[in-house]
């Protein structure tokens, strides 16, 4: 199998941040995000005991994943729901295509799903004819332009509205200067209702599953997977496993957590529940693995299945906002994408648990506190063990750790040189000092390191008493 | 009389001594026993944070020989704190290791907390400082309210910041954002770093710092760095030197 490259966070950063005005409007949107969801975590004494809540139930559900998707499979049958499992993308793709293809779907409305971005569905179905859009404004919009959601929440976040009518206009025909936020909706709504009305599937992704009951919660704010759900005569829902919870009770901690969590609103304009068919139409369920089981093994990292995906790790991430979703090359950016992208290809994300400086933000605005900074330090250890360190190389490292062990042989290189400067950081942090200089002052040189001053000031007058 | 072993990193033996100075002095004022055992290196740090902690067994041995057979360890140096007491499991967690372990602090949690420091007659700093927590000194030793829980305000620098004659202190837009520093990230992802650190000073000037006052060096270096290449007129100074009676 080809080796793959490893994905260049620091280059893709360092150019998306050159566009001064679309990176400071970018770090100032997410934090935007980040402050209202404060407001609404103030509003709520009982935010820490739902956040716990939360986690102990996933942590629950996740314990016993295999007897709660059993029920939810029995019951969504017994609803009359199709349900299909699928133990990789290329299962899934598959699965969702011959549904497709039995049915005579030509066109297939989808609402927001990041399963089938992970799938790589799309590329797929345009293959077997089938044409994919996007009903969801955002990823909409990132369809267009033929790039990856760079969130998972706010897909084009990254855009400034003017950006998003130059597209239209190449699109939709609209004026490539109207950049009315309102104008460029109601663009993306008449292209997109004759669309809906005309399709012959709808395809959403699901929030919540619940085992009890064999239903369904999809939580939307621009009613669009509504329509792509009810509108044409077949709706397939894919999903994740890990986006069982037990009960129909349990769903409240998670509602009332999601969207105060990602946009600072008390919930979503949409919290739809599907359960079974409508007359006439048919529903299916692709239950997706994709690797999620083995994660489920992984005794580090088997929490971040825990995720909601509710963006709030993004959002408060100081390196996301600076560095934008699609520096990450991967479906899933920020933190939880650095601690899960690597489970989907170690070598080529081996250098997003990097991409952070493990401030720990992430895990304390996290709902269900997934601590996904102590995540990120693990998986730089798991890297480590399989030779997957991108930037350091492990030899030097083994160097380093003898010197830190050997009293006389660290201060001969600490004092040795006058350029202790240079010197110390260098060999102890860095192949080379230069990119710290760059756009950044040295610490001036001192005279004499504490080591010396104390020999002269203590250890002397010690002796001198 | 308890003895107390003083931990000097690595970057403030070499970069910033007068802060491995002014700990020392602080601490002989508050009449506390201080050694500085001479073989000590590194706790080891550097390596784990880029995934080779195994290489670090050497180094934490070695830590471990020479702090033991103190009461309390002190370090001006929430990172390394946090490294120590969380993270320090390269070699077998003997009685020894583990007592090292329990019995590391930051300077400002060993001044706030052990030994309850009331007043700094001898300091006086007339100036107006933004104080700077580090992250790991913020969110995992929880020497102050982080933003993310929602908390009630506290602040245990400001706690001893405040009993020192003429201080007074601002408060940026966004108290509790990481700096960049991040170890090599400051390096690997140079340019996020430096948005990052330049975004956190012009936060402090713009909310009337005329000092940025911080627990962690290796912020402050890199901050300071940031700061002077982009021309940001604002200084920098470590909470031991403010406590120890520096007159700026
Ligand atoms: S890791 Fe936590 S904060 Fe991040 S998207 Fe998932 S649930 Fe939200």
């Amino acid at each position: 199998m080809k080796r793959s490259t490893p994905v260049n966070h620091a280059k893709a950063a360092e150019k998306f941040m050159k566009d001064t005005a679309h990176a400071r409007f970018h770090d100032k949107r997410l934090w935007d995000l980040r402050q209202k969801r404060d407001q609404q975590m103030h509003l709520l004494p009982e935010w820490q005991e739902l956040r716990t809540l939360a986690s102990q139930i996933k942590e629950h559900t996740l314990a016993h994943l295999p007897e709660y998707l059993e029920q939810f499979e029995a019951n969504a049958l017994k609803n009359g729901v199709h349900v299909h499992w699928a133990t990789d993308a290329a299962e899934h793709n598959r699965i969702v295509g011959e549904i497709l293809e039995k049915h005579g779907v030509r066109t297939l409305i989808k609402s927001k799903s990041m399963v089938t971005e992970e799938c790589e569905m799309a590329p797929y179905l345009t293959q077997c004819d089938v044409q994919v859009i996007e009903t969801d404004l955002g990823e909409r919009i990132q369809q267009l332009d033929n790039q990856m959601p760079s969130h998972i929440v706010v897909p084009a976040v990254h855009k400034l509205a003017s950006d998003v009518a130059k597209l239209f206009a190449q699109h939709y025909h609209t004026a490539p200067d109207d950049d009315d936020p309102h104008s460029l909706a109601w663009a993306q709504r008449l292209a997109a209702r004759p669309v809906i009305l005309s399709a012959d599937a709808g395809m959403t992704g699901v929030n919540f599953a619940v085992a009890e009951t064999g239903s369904f919660v999809v939580c939307t704010n621009e009613g669009n997977a509504d329509l792509s759900a009810t509108v044409p005569k077949l709706h397939i829902a894919t999903l994740g496993i890990e986006k069982l919870i037990p009960r129909m009770a349990d769903l409240g901690v998670f509602i009332r957590l999601l969207s105060r969590s990602a946009l600072g609103s008390p919930i979503t304009q949409y919290t739809t529940h599907f359960r079974a068919p409508q007359k006439g139409s048919e529903m299916h369920v692709v239950l997706v693995d994709n690797g999620r089981s083995h994660r489920l093994g992984m005794e580090e990292f088997w929490t971040s299945l825990k995720c909601i995906r509710c963006g709030a790790c993004m959002n408060t991430c100081p390196v996301y906002r600076r560095s934008g979703g699609l520096s990450y090359g991967a479906v899933y950016s920020g933190p939880i994408g650095v601690i899960i992208d690597p489970t989907f290809n170690e070598r080529k994300y081996s250098t997003l648990p990097f991409a952070s400086t493990m401030n720990g933000s992430c895990t304390h605005v996290c709902p269900v506190k997934i601590n996904i900074h102590e995540q990120i330090y693990q998986w730089r250890g798991v890297l480590a063990n399989h030779h997957e360190l991108p930037f350091v190389k492990r030899e030097i490292m083994r160097m380093v750790g003898k010197i830190l062990g050997r009293p006389k042989l660290y201060r001969a290189m600490v004092q040795g040189a006058e350029t202790t400067l240079n010197v110390l950081p260098r060999f102890l942090l860095y192949r080379t000092m230069n990119p710290w200089g760059k756009n950044r002052t040295l610490p001036r040189p001192v005279q004499q390191t504490f080591h010396a001053w104390y020999k002269e000031h203590r250890v002397k007058k010690n002796r001198n008493t | 009389m308890q003895k107390i072993g003083l931990f000097i990193p690595c970057y403030i033996d070499a970069f910033f001594p007068k802060v491995g100075i002014a700990t020392l002095e602080l601490l002989e004022k508050c009449a506390q026993n201080v050694e500085y055992p001479m073989a000590q290196t590194c706790c080891g740090q550097p390596l784990a944070n880029v995934g080779c902690h195994s290489d670090a067994a050497e180094a934490e041995a070695l830590f471990v020989r020479h702090f033991a057979r103190y009461d309390a360890i002190v370090v001006p140096s929430g990172s390394c704190a946090h490294h120590v007491r969380e993270r320090f499991d390269a070699i077998p967690q003997t009685e020894e290791v583990c007592h090292v372990r329990s019995h590391i602090y930051e300077l400002i949690e060993f001044l706030h907390d052990i030994l309850e420091v009331q007043a700094f007659p001898w300091a006086e700093f007339p100036h107006k400082v933004g104080i700077h927590n580090g992250c790991s000194t913020l969110r995992s030793l929880r020497t102050a309210s982080m933003s993310e829980l929602g908390e009630p305000f506290f602040s245990k620098p400001q706690a001893l910041l405040s009993r020192v004659k003429g201080i007074s202190f601002v408060t940026p837009h966004r108290p509790d954002e990481c700096c960049g520093f991040g170890g090599t990230f400051s390096i690997t992802e140079e340019a996020v770093s430096i948005r990052m650190g330049l975004d956190k000073v012009q936060d402090y000037y713009k909310a009337g710092a005329e000092y940025i006052v911080s627990a962690d060096s290796s912020c402050l270096m890199h901050q300071q760095g940031c700061a002077e290449h982009a021309g940001v007129p604002i200084r920098f100074i470590h909470i031991a030197e403010i406590l120890n009676g520096a007159q700026a």
